[in-house]
């Protein structure tokens, strides 16, 4: 079984896609036995997975050098493009995490979803999504990830806009998918130079060939390339500039946002560039970039973070935090902190927004947490989960996220960026105390009468406790004492680290201290934001409008592109439409009505243009052919 | 010298079955006459599958008059696979008219002369394939008999292809006399020398050009085709449109290709031109057509067009081409003319603008035509897509202007195709009641639509198959 799985590897995304497609054409008229398909193939999906990766974690040759086989997809002089797959520790670990996180989220999304009108549709379209993530994450070949890349894509626009009733969703499906699209263009520039400079689009031929990159060309155009490249996952990882889309992304069912934010879109953008991290390692300036880019982006979402009302937007702005953690990880060169705490996260925060859903649904979609309150007496189990994934996040030993998160904290440090650093410790003491802020107003404090909760069943409850265990135990994989992860998942040597107890003891003071700050101000002193925001009222605004970012790219499309394509537009209509096109057109059709009168229907004619054919074949051959043209114009031999 | 029978199996086999299809039409009683359509298909289907036998099986039979390499095998497959399509789309289509043995036995005629003309190696057999083909398809077009239209479609192309079989013995002649054989691997040999193009070679040249241009209508030759496209039964249009243009592709292969290769550079440009001219022609004159069957017709002109283009470098990448387009043509043409065959036969309409509202009628139907469509003007992923690209690709180093003119014309084509998808799914229809689409129908759209799609999506199965039938076209010589 294990070899089995190994060797077909494939079968972990075409089950999903299997399932979307029975779904659709088949049992779509029968809700349950859906969402048994949609399970039953992700389940499927994880089993398999599992064998392959207790056959990769058992095999150390793979670690070096990964397991790979492929199809030849199509191939022209100059051009060849395999699919295959490419199983490595790291796509092992990958395929595990997503199949087990989203075959929980589909269980969940059964009782969340119930009721729901497009109920089939909904189980057909995560099916897809899981089955596009899971390609990419095999992907052996860049043109093949991006082509999942951008199924993850379309699925993220389907799912967000699922209520498409509503106008916010519609609008929030459009931002999601035009913003990514942007991105994408950047990445598929950079793809097409690579095509162009190496001669190849799969990744382990890559890496050996860009080891070497002098021998093809200059370091300043493989760092554009790397920086091209780099815009993809900027815009479908949430980073800063291109992070507009992620919070609003939240307008679709809430099981889709977990699985958004955990599980399959935002970490592809993560899981390319530590893909390609062979590519940045070699360029300083493009390696920097994404250090830069991960920490301000894990500093500035996490400030945005501590203003924000709806509990679902503080999840989303605290995922484009942490994935800005994975990007500095990677910036500063390490794949192993990267993924590890893509894996860690993954676990607590599909835990939180599951937890955060069973509230909504409590509520009656009542999403402000100020309006919340005492949850806890009446949600014991969600609350508790909640927490328990609060701690993760704030860096509590020994829950997930203190290992993943320290191991960045340490690294960044030992790396030589005191000021990377700087940022994103402070990052952690915030994200401590935004998340508790809203954990002690939703769950604790007082009750408020108008609501009137109730625990979710246990097809809900139990998905939550079982994300709760793994957000517990989920980084004793990785410990300083037990260094597993490090040892399998990485790119280059293996060093073990000692442990530094330093950063360690700083990070927990800093979540400690953020929690204890949050439990002073929303548990003894509920006033105290209030006074806070009187009295720094500029600051406290530009934090609760997120920077007016928003604002800024639409005073921009008003404007600067509204006005370019108004300007384009006249010119289209009076110049290109006007005299080409309708002009062309109409000469184009006058042609063809034109040579329509030759065919007359009487047999002479045609009889008649057949020997004018004829003959006009023997002028063109005459004049044309070299030696029919000596023999013509040149005389005879 | 032994003859190796097992190469013609295949042959021997159709002409058998022709044979028992004719004279069970006779023995069975009138009242009786159903289920032809099935029992050609399943026969059909038999010899598609014995047809496998001969891939690995490949030689020449009587000094290099019959060749059966993958080449020809291939395109016997294509032929084949046509004539299985035809005869499922037709059934409804004959049951009209009358079941009749006779239909079906000249399809299977039809079908056995093409074959020959794929492993002709001389232009004696070469000519005897052509006739038994065409004089096959002269009975089928006209085999409407009570219909008007039907019967002037069939004396046209009676005097028309006289005309131009005419043409191309003179040909042939010409080139018999200068080389002093028929043989086509002979001629090859004969033209190898340098100084071999005379005035008389000119001249046989020409008329080869005129006799198989007509065959796969190339302008100025193409002036039958619409109107016998238009007359004919719809689904022997699909037959004539698809399989007739294939297998005259196969030997204007044959006798270019191979047998004047030698003289090569003399008659590139002229292909050139007309490949060209066709393209132009064809597209043009397509956009102001109001019937839907002459609209297709046009649209097969420009298709043939697209396809005189990998022959003007004879190299084996534009062999490859020519094979692989006119495998995928075959899903495209047939499915477009099924729907169009079912339409006519459901509301006796061939105007396009009766196709109003298709798409809430019968989804299938006007899915298939905008999938064969939208494959012939060669929009991604679809089939179309990539025959294009490997025709345009050979000739984009030498012949640029070629390619661009492909590339604007294919744009205009999508005008007329888009034209009737618009008609199809943006206008309402005038009859609302659906059009059920029978079993054997269903089936032909469906299989032309999946694979129109999959060799789109995933070409490399059929590219490295259409290869090997390539090579072997130039292993013989």
């Amino acid at each position: 079984m294990v070899e089995f799985s190994m060797t077909h590897a494939w079968l972990v995304p075409l089950l999903p896609f299997l399932a979307f497609a029975v779904i659709v054409f088949l049992t779509r008229p029968w809700k349950m036995l859906s969402a048994l398909v949609s399970v039953g193939a992700m389940a499927a999906g994880f089993v398999i997975s599992a064998y392959a990766a207790y056959g990769v974690f058992t095999s150390h040759s793979l670690i070096e050098k990964s397991l790979e086989y492929s199809v030849r997809w199509f191939s022209m002089p100059g051009l060849n493009i395999d699919v295959g797959v490419k199983l490595d520790p790291t796509s092992a670990m990958m395929l595990f995490m997503v199949t087990l996180v989203a075959s929980l989220i589909q269980i969940y999304s059964i009782g969340y979803m119930r009721g729901e009108k497009g109920f089939s549709t909904f189980f057909a379209y995560m099916s897809l999504f899981g089955a596009s993530m899971l390609l990419l994450v095999i992907s052996s070949n860049l043109l093949e990830m991006f082509v999942a890349w951008e199924g993850v894509g379309l699925c993220s626009y389907l799912l967000i806009g699922f209520y498409n009733h509503k106008i916010s969703a519609r609008e929030a499906a459009k931002k999601a998918f035009v913003t990514c699209r942007i991105a994408d263009f950047g990445l598929l520039l950079g793809m097409l130079a690579l095509q162009i400079i190496f001669g190849t689009l799969n990744i382990t031929e890559l890496g050996e060939k860009i080891a070497n990159f002098e021998l093809y060309t200059n370091a300043a155009t493989l760092t554009l390339v790397a920086v091209l490249v780099f815009l993809g996952p900027i815009g479908k990882s949430g980073q800063f500039p291109l992070h507009v889309w992620l919070p609003d992304a939240m307008e679709g069912p809430t099981p889709v946002s977990a699985l958004i934010h955990a599980a399959t879109m935002v970490v592809a953008g993560v899981y390319l560039v530590g893909r390609m991290l062979f590519m940045f390692l070699e360029v300083p300036e493009a390696q920097q970039l994404v250090a830069v880019t991960g920490a301000f982006t894990a500093l500035f979402a996490a400030s945005i973070a501590l203003t924000q009302r709806e509990i679902k937007r503080i999840l989303a702005y605290s995922t484009i935090s942490q994935l800005g953690y994975m990007m500095l990880a990677l910036g500063v060169g390490s794949l192993t902190a990267s993924m590890f705490h893509l894996w860690t996260h993954a676990f607590f925060k599909a835990l939180m927004f599951l937890a955060a859903g069973s509230v909504l649904t409590a509520l009656h979609h009542k999403a402000d947490i100020w309006e919340m309150g005492g949850l806890i007496k009446k949600m014991p189990v969600t609350g508790a989960t909640f927490a328990v994934g609060g701690l993760a996040i704030a860096g509590i030993p020994p829950f997930a996220g203190f290992w993943s998160k320290d191991e960045i904290l340490s690294l960044t440090l030992s790396g030589g960026h005191p000021v990377l650093f700087f940022m994103a410790a402070l990052t952690a003491f915030l994200t401590a105390f935004y998340m508790w802020r809203l954990i002690f107003l939703a769950f604790f404090g007082k009750e408020k009468p108008e609501n009137h909760p109730q625990e979710s069943p246990p097809v809900m409850t139990v998905p939550l406790l079982i994300l709760a265990f793994l957000s517990l135990v989920g980084g004793l994989v990785g410990t300083p004492w037990f260094p597993f992860w490090g040892e399998w998942i990485r790119f280059g040597e293996f060093h073990h680290a000692a442990p530094d107890y330093t950063v360690m003891i700083l990070s927990v003071i800093l979540g400690v201290i953020g929690i204890g700050l949050a439990y002073k101000m929303y548990v003894k002193d509920v006033s105290a934001e209030q006074r806070l925001a009187e009295r720094f009222r500029p600051v406290y605004t530009l934090l609760y409008n997120k920077y007016y970012i928003d604002e800024i790219y639409m005073w921009f499309n008003h404007t600067l592109v509204d006005g370019a394509a108004k300007a384009m537009y006249l010119f289209d209509i009076y110049v290109v439409d006007g005299i080409f096109i309708n002009g062309i057109g109409a000469i184009t059709r006058d042609t063809g009505s034109a040579l329509r009168v030759f065919q007359t229907g009487r047999l002479q004619n045609y009889a008649l243009v057949f020997f004018l054919g004829v003959l006009a074949v023997a002028v063109i051959l005459a004049i044309t052919g070299p030696a029919p043209a000596g023999l013509v114009w040149g005389g005879v031999r | 010298m032994s003859v190796n029978l097992s190469l013609i199996s295949l042959e021997i086999a159709t002409a058998a079955f022709g044979l028992a299809l004719l004279v069970l039409g006779l023995i069975v009683p009138k009242t009786g006459r159903t289920g032809f359509g099935s029992l050609t298909t399943l026969g059909l289907i038999g010899l598609l599958g014995l047809s496998f036998t001969l891939w690995n099986n490949q030689g020449s039979l009587y000094d290099g008059i019959y060749i059966v390499d993958r080449y020809a095998v291939f395109f016997k497959q294509i032929f084949l696979a046509a004539a299985i399509m035809v005869a499922m789309g037709s059934m409804r289509y004959v049951d009209e008219m009358g079941a009749q043995a006779e239909y079906y036995s000249m399809l299977v005629f039809a079908t056995l002369g093409m074959m020959v003309m794929a492993s002709a190696g001389d232009f004696i057999t070469l000519y005897l394939g052509l006739e038994l083909m065409t004089i096959a398809f002269i009975i089928l077009v006209c085999y409407k008999r009570l219909d008007a239209k039907s019967v002037e479609a069939g004396i046209k192309y009676v005097l028309l292809a006289g005309l131009s079989s005419a043409v191309l013995l003179f040909g042939l002649s010409l080139v018999y006399g200068l080389t002093g054989t028929v043989t086509i691997l002979k001629v090859t040999w004969a033209f190898l020398t340098p100084g071999a193009f005379s005035p008389a070679l000119l001249l046989g040249v020409v008329m080869l050009v005129a006799g198989l241009g007509f065959k796969i209508s190339a302008v100025p030759f193409h002036m039958w085709a619409p109107d016998i496209y238009e007359g004919a039964p719809t689904p022997i249009t699909a037959f004539l449109a698809a399989g007739s243009k294939a297998a005259s592709f196969a030997i204007l292969l044959r006798v270019f290709a191979a047998g004047l290769a030698g003289v090569w550079e003399n008659w590139a440009m002229l292909v050139a031109i007309l490949a060209g001219v066709t393209i132009i022609v064809g597209n043009l004159v397509a956009i102001p057509q109001t019937n839907i069957k002459r609209m297709l017709a046009y649209s097969s002109i420009a298709q043939a067009g697209y396809i005189l283009v990998g022959l003007v470098t004879a190299s084996p990448a534009g062999i490859k081409a020519v094979i692989f387009y006119s495998f995928l043509y075959i899903f495209a043409t047939i499915g477009a003319f099924t729907v169009v065959s079912h339409f006519y036969t459901v509301t006796g309409s061939d105007e396009i603008k009766d196709y109003a509202g298709l798409s809430q009628r019968s989804p299938l139907m006007a899915a298939v035509l905008v999938v064969a469509m939208l494959s012939m003007a060669g929009i991604p992923p679809l089939a179309g897509f990539v025959g294009k690209f490997y025709l345009f690709q050979t000739v984009v180093e030498n012949y640029l202007w070629l390619a661009f003119i492909g590339l604007i014309m294919s744009m205009v084509s999508v005008y007329y195709y888009l034209m009737v998808s618009l008609v199809m799914y943006r206008d309402q229809p005038a009859d609302t009641t659906p059009i059920a689409v029978p079993y054997p129908v269903a089936v032909t759209l469906i299989v032309a639509m999946v694979l129109t799609l999959f060799i789109g999506i995933y070409p490399n199965p059929v590219a490295k198959i259409v290869n090997a039938a390539a090579m072997s076209f130039f292993m013989l010589q």
